[in-house]
């Protein structure tokens, strides 16, 4: 449900994580070749389904119902003697009965994966998809639980999709008879439409083809009922379909959350479970995280993180908090409910896929000061550090989050030195993923700021100064942006500074330089005008070409790029040269215009600047006319 | 003989009542169609009633029915004073069950149906009786009897209760009867089809 990890190439167009059987399933053979007991009566049987008329395939495909059709060797006995393609055709037929007595028994035997194939590869799901036109509503029920238990797998879905099965089964929600005596009817048949979608919608086509057929005013209706087990499989649905923009747009504007909301608190667990995963998903987008609050939903997630013995509903309701932690006002909502200390007992003795979430909601919890340091008050610091040595990616990129949330107070800040916290982090700069390095590197830049002894801390990590102006060599641009941002922290320190002007860090600042991007504008203006105080650094930096792509950071529309961009230039102006350059290239003008400005920062960088230009100009003309 | 108007309006309300399942226009029309058939019939009971050709011809044309046998006991459960003629009321209470019976109604006419010598037990020879045309494609080296003989096994192990002893020596009570069909709908019609195919 949570994990962005991608194993490979055939995923794509898949959301969910599980296990997908897409590999030929290969069968395990128990040593002896003799065939089974169940081997021959089924075979026995089917004599009689061929071979008879209706009424002795009736008889005999009652009578095998009475074979443990769980049992693999039974499963297996069925495929084998080619019952299998039998009970197909029979599907094939215009017998109610025989499809009816057919699909029960092909309904039990698709539990199992190497049978789900087969009754793929001999056709079946073309013919069951027929069988949902049939008015039989026994029939069409039984044909959908068959659909949903064979589309386990990618191509089956694919084959559904293909011959009309979605719309079809989408219908399935649409009925409504007249007269209450039929509701229960109805109830059921949507409770099988669900079910088979809620299989079919793992694949993202299928997601696409369920909005188009209209399915999702009818998943919204069906969500206001208030039996639990259609609305397993609805809420199934949604959340599954959630990783798509289009559907969280209309969760949204049908006012789904708020029956999402409600049903957390409904007593059984998997579909408190569902409601979650489907909030985790959904919660991506702002609007949806104002509804889930307006609706009074982050309570019920609050309280449902005391039952921490199911696994799976735990991890879906720490990912919801998680996401909805990333707006304020939650945070703040939050800690009404003394959320933050509940996280923290999870920090120990949980599986990874739960853990990964903990560790988010409370990285984002650190938004609100307050949580920093409830959550040193509560002994939370030492566990996250210690997960700094985690090897699952997308729990460290978490828990560096977290100890980067964590270090922007001081007290925690020692702890986390205490600790060998920043050496930690350092290291993880080395981790091949680019998501682990940009965060660590994010988090290193509070740490930087607020340890004590930051200097002789920083070069204590042997070789970790040349490391870090390395990355400036990354192709990524999240790496880029995080490592300009510590860098220009690490420079505060002189000393340390000289040693990344040793490792060459003006030439790799500079070649950057030309870049569209706001955000990596912005720290690199930073990190440059950081490192200008350093010995020659100001002339390198015009010698290696980078004051005219400065200037041009002038015209973007972020005003934070302004900023950083004119104290970079304040600093670089004190070299004749670049004085020149930026004059060449504009940059008067530009920073004439943010002289006014009410960000006092950049009043001053500017001012201080232009003072410098014309300075020179002054001096310049002085010197022509003696 | 025809009857009066008030004989025929006491007739519909009775009926109305004792078939339970029919509204008072329904049974005017049943009532009707009786008569009309009747007075074409050329039997020993024209005027009176169905007989059992008749009675067969009306049930092939209006509902597809076709086997004889079937047919035959079919016309046994209808006929119930057992007098080789279906009266207008046998009529009219027994089409209530074939057209709308509940479960239990139906439960108990299949199984009349099913017992062809009316002793209250399905026994094999008679489940032989009305399987042994079932079995479309015979193996040629199998003696053509046989199959029909274990198919009836086939049936019998579904069907007969495991808990009573076999001193019943393989026959089906009606409450194995009705046990297997409750347990499994679809063997209502087990041992041949005698409801009308609703399509």
């Amino acid at each position: 449900i949570f994990s962005k990890e991608s194993s490979s190439l055939e995923d794509v167009g898949e959301s969910s994580s599980e296990t997908d059987e897409d590999e030929k399933p290969v069968r395990h053979q128990e040593g002896s070749t003799d065939l089974s007991p169940e081997y021959w009566a089924v075979q026995k049987l089917a004599k009689y389904i061929k071979g008879g008329d209706p009424t002795a395939t009736v008889i005999a495909l009652c009578s095998m119902r009475d074979l443990d059709l769980s049992e693999e060797t039974c499963q297996l006995a069925i495929k084998d003697t080619g019952c299998l393609e039998v009970l197909i055709n029979l599907l094939d037929t215009e017998e109610i009965k025989c499809q009816t007595g057919s699909l029960k028994i092909l309904k039990e035997i698709s539990e199992n994966v190497l049978i789900r194939h087969a009754i793929a590869d001999l056709g079946g799901l073309e013919i069951m998809v027929k069988i949902l036109d049939t008015p039989d509503t026994d029939l069409k029920c039984l044909a959908a639980e068959t659909i949903a238990n064979v589309a386990r797998f990618k191509r089956a879905r694919k084959t559904i999709r293909q011959h009309g099965g979605i719309k079809r089964l989408v219908e399935l929600l649409d009925s409504i008879s007249v007269g209450s005596s039929y509701q229960a009817k109805d109830t059921e048949t949507a409770r099988c439409g669900a079910l088979a979608l809620w299989s079919c919608s793992k694949s993202t086509k299928n997601k696409k083809a369920i909005l188009k057929a209209g399915g999702i005013p009818l998943l919204a209706r069906w969500l206001k009922c208030s039996h639990t087990d259609i609305l397993i499989p609805i809420v199934g649905t949604l959340q599954e379909c959630a990783s798509e923009p289009s559907y969280r747009l209309a969760i949204r504007t049908e006012g789904m959350i708020e029956n999402l909301v409600k049903n957390l608190s409904n007593e059984h667990e998997e579909l408190q479970m569902h409601c979650a995963s489907a909030i985790f998903k959904c919660a991506e987008d702002e609007e949806i995280r104002d509804l889930v609050r307006k609706h009074e939903g982050l309570q019920p997630l609050s309280v449902l993180l005391d039952n921490s013995e199911n696994k799976q509903l735990l991890a879906a309701v720490t990912g919801a908090i998680w996401k909805c932690a990333i707006s304020r006002e939650n945070v703040l909502k939050f800690q009404e409910y003394k959320t933050v200390e509940t996280l923290v007992t999870l920090l120990t003795d949980q599986p990874e896929e739960v853990l990964i979430n903990v560790i988010g909601a409370l990285g984002e919890c650190c938004q609100e000061e307050e949580n920093r340091g409830t959550i040193r008050r509560c002994g939370g610091i030492a566990p996250i550090v210690k997960l700094l040595t985690a090897t699952n990616n997308a729990l460290l990129v978490n828990v560096n989050k977290a100890v980067g949330g964590c270090a922007m107070e001081p007290e925690n800040m020692s702890i986390i030195d205490s600790l060998d916290g920043v050496r930690l982090l350092w290291s993880l700069l080395k981790n091949p993923n680019p998501d682990v390095q940009a965060s660590a590197a994010w988090a290193l830049c509070p740490c930087v700021e607020n340890a004590k002894n930051s200097g002789e801390m920083v070069r204590s990590f042997v070789g970790g100064l040349e490391l870090i102006v390395n990355l400036l060599k990354s192709k990524d641009k999240e790496v880029l942006t995080s490592v300009c941002a510590a860098i220009a922290n690490i420079a505060k320190d002189l000393e340390n500074l000289a040693v990344m002007t040793d490792h060459g860090v003006v030439p790799l600042l500079s070649k950057l330089a030309n870049t569209n991007n706001n955000k990596l504008r912005r720290h690199l203006a930073e990190a440059i005008a950081h490192c200008c105080m350093w010995g020659s650094n100001r002339v390198a930096f015009g010698e290696a070409k980078a004051v005219a792509p400065l200037a041009r950071y002038l015209k973007a529309k972020d005003p934070l790029v302004h900023r950083a961009t004119a104290q970079a230039l304040y600093q670089l102006s004190e070299d004749p040269n670049n004085c020149v350059i930026m004059h060449e290239n504009g940059v008067v003008k530009l920073l004439l215009a943010m002289v006014g400005s009410t960000d006092d920062a950049l009043q001053e960088a500017a001012a201080g600047c232009i003072a410098n230009i014309r300075r020179l100009a002054l001096a310049t003309e002085k010197a022509k006319y003696g | 003989a025809a009857m009066s108007r008030k004989g025929v309006k006491l007739l519909v309300d009775s009926l109305t009542r004792s078939a339970k399942h029919f509204n008072k226009s329904e049974v005017e029309c049943l009532i009707n169609l009786f008569d009309t058939v009747v007075a074409r019939a050329s039997s020993q009971f024209a005027g009176v009633g169905f007989d059992r050709t008749v009675f067969r011809d009306t049930l092939h044309s209006a509902f597809g029915m076709t086997d004889d046998v079937v047919l035959d006991r079919v016309f046994s459960t209808f006929d119930r004073d057992n007098n080789g003629c279906i009266t207008v009321v046998e009529w009219v209470e027994g089409l209530a069950v074939l057209l709308r019976g509940t479960l239990e109604e139906k439960m108990k006419y299949c199984f009349a149906v099913y017992d062809l010598n009316g002793d209250g037990y399905i026994s094999r020879e008679e489940m032989f009786q009305m399987l042994k045309n079932s079995l479309l494609i015979q193996p040629a080296d199998e003696e053509p009897d046989e199959g029909v003989k274990d198919l009836v096994e086939i049936a019998l192990k579904k069907m007969a209760s495991i808990y009573l002893d076999y001193d019943h020596d393989g026959k089906l009570s009606f409450e194995d009867f009705e046990k297997a069909v409750r347990d499994e709908k679809l063997l209502l019609e087990a041992f041949g089809p005698c409801l009308p195919d609703i399509k």
